[in-house]
């Protein structure tokens, strides 16, 4: 356990230092959703419809950014060799890197979110569903786009590779998400936070797995 | 640190991206004994290394971990007898050398407490809190000898270690193999500049 | 079973196999085609009709290519059989022109319909993934130089992408009925006029066998190449 959390806060410090992932997922985040009302219009009703989309789709495109070197940067400078050396299995090691990732990209977005959410009149009724739907299904992101990322590892280019790969699997996240902020700004319910949900809770506890398949076959050939 | 008694192959093959690397290629390794491989760019001492480390898979041949009686199987089991020192040295320009090795050291589950030492050891205890960008290729080199000294592993393999070290870092390697394979250790060192180790040979063509 | 699907034995069985596969899908074209054109137009829809027994075939051998992709990815993963995973390789690009085939008839028959070319309906959209997944493994593939490892790479890719094809088509299901209330027209369904299903089972029987034809054709391709490029490099293996 203590490699596993020792590994964990390795991943945390080099996203938190300066030049790290975290800030640049922000300011990512952040840039996107100034840009849109410049390239639309300022008119309140307008953007008040289109709030919900534009923040889950600029969440999931500030994940994309930083889920590309997830284990690129330790394939290339030889870390991924002596992680596989070490007594944490493959599988623990996507886990702390899913994990990782989450900590400082997923969830410094939902905090941010509200901040941003008032630049583009969001209603009130809307933000407790932007949060929690935002909680729910960033998890989710983190974990489809490890095992992309895990696949394309050895590609020299692979970030220009990961958003065809991974956009088709995130819809779901998307639809869910971004429907239920939609729906409970007319106060109402269309259970999308339960189908996020379930949708997180099945792709979480898989993708360590998958993801280890992935690097275990991208180191032995 | 683990027991480690023997290492041996026999007509192990690796066979890359359709092209056979090399075939046939045996050796045995018991405590306190070194075997440096040599071979011109190509003839697969790289890949002899990730195998016996079981990074790579044979494509033929088997291999033999043994320590006490028991023959190690497991894939998992044998990377934690393996200290590697790999092409690549592993070191994050964004950590300070004290943290990297520290990180390192939870990683494989030993004491921490043994940084400091392992840093004086390789010469750069005044770089300790230096984030690793500022050291040059020779001093991460060092950094890297430091963490294989720190981790403990009974059986070394190094890929060639020499690289960017200078006269002063090459007579450390050295030291610091000797006393490794004095105290029981096994070591592989892949190669092909000339080093001045009392060890057996492995020609690959 | 795998022991006898070796490349060497699949070029021995599929060289005869394939002037009568190509035969079967001329003539299931020939017959499926003239049927089309002699069916009654419908009331409602006249002519435009006929387009669905071009694209409903296309949409099911789209669907169809995926399950045969993710079955190949599946025994080759597990197997590690060269032969599957270049059934799977040379799938995938059929797989994706028959989706875009599917997408593009099937825009052509909502003009008439819907009175535009592309309606964000639930299938047609979740078509579009299907053709988004496609390309990322196809993609994933050329990205990826050493052979093997991408035949595992990519096999990986497209068994995540069948779990989650039917929860991508049931989110895209949720979110047309949260967008657009249930006015769309519903295509394809069950209330086909026997006059109809005929001209439309042999034409899917056709795009089947068309389906079979081309990757047979394209496996050979691909086989042929190794050899000669084991060849050129002198490899054991030749031959």
């Amino acid at each position: 356990m203590s490699a596993f959390a020792a590994l964990l806060a390795r991943d945390i410090r080099l996203a938190a230092r300066a030049g790290g992932s975290a800030m640049l997922a922000l300011g990512f985040f952040a840039a996107v959703v100034t840009l849109l009302p410049l390239g639309i219009g300022s008119e309140a009703r307008l953007l008040a419809s289109i709030a919900a989309g534009v923040l889950w789709i600029a969440a999931v495109l500030a994940n994309l950014l930083t889920l590309d070197r997830l284990f690129q940067a330790d394939y290339e400078d030889g870390s991924l060799d002596l992680f596989a050396l070490s007594p944490l299995s493959l599988e623990g090691i996507a886990g702390a890197k899913i994990m990782a990732h989450w900590l400082t990209t997923g969830l410094p977005l939902t905090i941010l979110s509200p901040l941003l959410a008032v630049l583009l009149h969001l209603p009130a009724a809307a933000y407790p569903a932007l949060l929690v739907s935002l909680l729910t299904g960033t998890p989710a992101i983190s974990a489809i786009g490890a095992v992309a990322t895990a696949l394309t590892v050895t590609v020299r280019r692979g970030g220009l590779l990961l958003p065809l790969i991974v956009l088709p699997l995130l819809t779901p996240v998307v639809i869910f998400g971004a429907g239920t902020v939609l729906a409970s700004i007319d106060g109402l319910q269309n259970g999308g936070i339960w189908f996020l949900a379930a949708f997180a809770g099945v792709t979480l506890p898989l993708s360590p797995f998958v993801a280890a398949a992935a690097l275990r076959l991208n180191l032995s050939e | 640190m683990t027991p480690l008694d023997c290492v041996e192959g026999k007509g192990l093959a690796c066979v890359r991206g359709g092209r056979t690397v090399f075939r046939d290629v045996g050796f045995r390794l018991a405590r306190g004994e070194a075997l440096v491989v040599e071979g011109p760019n190509g003839s697969g001492k790289t890949s002899l290394l990730r195998l016996v480390a079981g990074l790579l898979p044979a494509a033929s041949g088997t291999l033999w971990v043994s320590g006490g009686d028991i023959v190690i199987e497991e894939r998992e089991e044998r990377g934690k007898l393996i200290g590697w020192l790999g092409h690549h040295d592993a070191v994050k320009p964004q950590l300070t050398a004290a943290e990297l090795l520290r990180f390192f050291a939870r990683l494989q589950g030993t004491r921490a407490q043994s940084v400091t030492a392992a840093l004086e050891r390789v010469g750069l205890s005044c770089a300790a809190d230096l984030p690793c960008q500022y050291l040059s290729a020779g001093q991460k080199k060092r950094l890297a000898l430091a963490r294989l000294k720190l981790c403990g592993r009974p059986l070394w393999l190094l890929d060639e270690p020499l690289a960017a070290l200078d006269a002063d870092g090459k007579s450390l390697l050295l030291t610091m193999m000797r006393e490794h394979l004095a105290t029981g250790g096994l070591a592989l060192v892949a190669t092909h500049d000339p080093i001045d180790l009392e060890a057996a040979r492995l020609q690959l063509a | 079973m795998f022991a006898y699907a070796n490349p060497k034995r699949f070029m021995e069985v599929s060289a005869p196999l394939l002037p009568w596969l190509a035969g079967a899908t001329a003539v299931a074209f020939a017959a499926g085609l003239y049927l089309s054109v002699a069916a009654p137009p419908d009331y409602q829809q006249g002519d435009t009709v006929r387009i669905m027994f071009i694209h409903v075939p296309a949409a099911w051998v789209a669907m169809m290519a995926y399950g045969f992709l993710a079955l190949a990815s599946l025994i080759g993963l597990i197997n590690r059989h060269p032969l599957a995973d270049v059934a799977a390789k040379q799938a995938a690009p059929l797989g994706a022109l028959f989706t875009a085939l599917a997408l593009i008839t099937g825009s052509l028959w909502g003009r008439p319909m819907w009175g535009t070319y592309w309606e964000w309906d639930g299938r047609l959209t979740s078509f579009l993934l299907l053709f988004f997944l496609y390309l990322g493994y196809i993609a994933l593939w050329n990205a990826i130089e050493n052979e093997t490892r991408a035949a595992r790479a990519a096999a990986i890719l497209a068994l995540v992408g069948v779990v989650n094809l039917p929860i991508i088509q049931f989110s895209v299901q949720w979110w047309t009925t949260l967008h657009q209330g249930e006015s769309i027209l519903r295509r394809g369904g069950p209330l086909i006029a026997a006059v109809y299903l005929w001209p439309l089972f042999i034409m899917a029987a056709g795009y089947t066998l068309l389906f079979f034809t081309l990757l047979m054709v394209r496996m050979r391709t691909e086989i042929l190449q190794r050899r000669a490029r084991t060849l050129a490099m002198g490899g054991p293996n030749a031959g």
